[in-house]
């Protein structure tokens, strides 16, 4: 009794102590000069030497694209890690009734058509490879869920490439930049919009096969115990 | 009150609910549930003084920042998994 009592007290201290936390952080950020500084007018300036309508789009794969290489990298990683930790104990054998059976039929060719749409708008409208791999990799972890699987063709040795071709095209391409023009994923001028697309339609790929091997415990679709 | 000062403003509130999670529950699934609560509450941080059009840099990092805390997750609850079976029932 005497015990609960105290863990209650420290509780409380502690939920007063991150409300003055809260309270801290908010103070902190309204005292920021710049709060409402933005990268707006910088983006906008440099976004028509792209041929991208988007800024998302041109910061990610553009003006930030280094960034994004490291967090392809930062999925791959993600995926040894998981993997690295053995193969995780089976979950419910899916015992497709009416409705999970139907279902993925009905949805994953949806899925898969909005997730060419995403990746194809996000060069003028929000979208984008990250959103696209998103989609995809839904549909993935659908067809998982209901017992069927990914298609034949993109089991075991190919879903295993799809995972690093992100990686390895980004990479790729940051060499021939860098040795093209000595510095690295700048573009040559004209190129840009296609390589950008090339680089986009590869990582959404990567993006939905990791998503799916995170699921399955790190192995690729189809390698899974 | 502007959108945006509203916006930050519940980022820190679902920043300091999931540290508070992070902190008391015991169970290793509520503190993976909660330290994702607190990204949730640093992308909406980030995103919040966006005004219109918005800024895009902020977005970009967002985008990849739940995808990376996906894959982050995945990992977690990997560990969590494996915790248990070395652990026995927790």
């Amino acid at each position: 009794m005497r015990k609960s009592e105290e863990r209650r007290a420290a509780e409380l201290a502690l939920v007063m102590l991150l409300g003055l936390f809260g309270v801290a952080l908010g103070w902190a950020l309204f005292s920021l000069a710049s709060f409402t500084a933005s990268l707006r007018a910088t983006v906008a300036g440099h976004l028509p030497g792209t041929g991208l309508a988007n800024p998302v789009t041109a910061v990610l794969l553009d003006f930030r694209a280094y960034d994004t290489l490291l967090e392809m990298a930062v999925l791959w990683l993600a995926v040894l890690g998981v993997r690295g930790l053995g193969a995780v104990p089976p979950g419910h054998a899916a015992s497709p009734g009416a409705v999970l059976d139907l279902l993925p039929r009905l949805l994953v060719p949806v899925l898969v058509v909005v997730a060419g749409y995403l990746l194809w708008v996000g060069s003028m409208a929000p979208g984008g490879a990250f959103q696209a791999g998103s989609v995809l990799g839904a549909a993935g972890v659908l067809l998982l869920l209901a017992g069927s699987g990914l298609p034949h063709g993109w089991r075991g040795r190919r879903a295993r490439l799809a995972m690093v071709a992100g990686l390895i095209v980004f990479i790729g391409t940051a060499w021939g930049t860098l040795l093209a023009n000595g510095r690295m994923l700048a573009y040559p001028s004209g190129w840009t919009k296609a390589l950008i697309l090339f680089i986009e339609t590869v990582a959404t790929l990567s993006i939905g096969f990791i998503l799916m091997a995170l699921f399955l415990g790190g192995r690729p679709p189809g390698e899974e115990e | 009150m502007s959108g945006g000062v509203l916006f930050a403003l519940a980022g820190i509130g679902l920043f300091v609910l999931g540290l508070h999670a992070l902190i008391l529950r015991t169970h290793p699934l509520r503190k993976v549930l909660g330290l994702n609560i607190m990204g949730s509450g640093a992308f909406l941080l980030l995103v919040a003084p966006a005004g219109m059009p918005p800024d895009p840099v902020p977005q970009a990092m967002v985008i990849t920042g739940i995808v990376v805390a996906v894959s982050a997750t995945a990992l977690a609850l990997v560990l969590t998994v494996r915790l248990r079976e070395t652990d026995g029932e927790r």
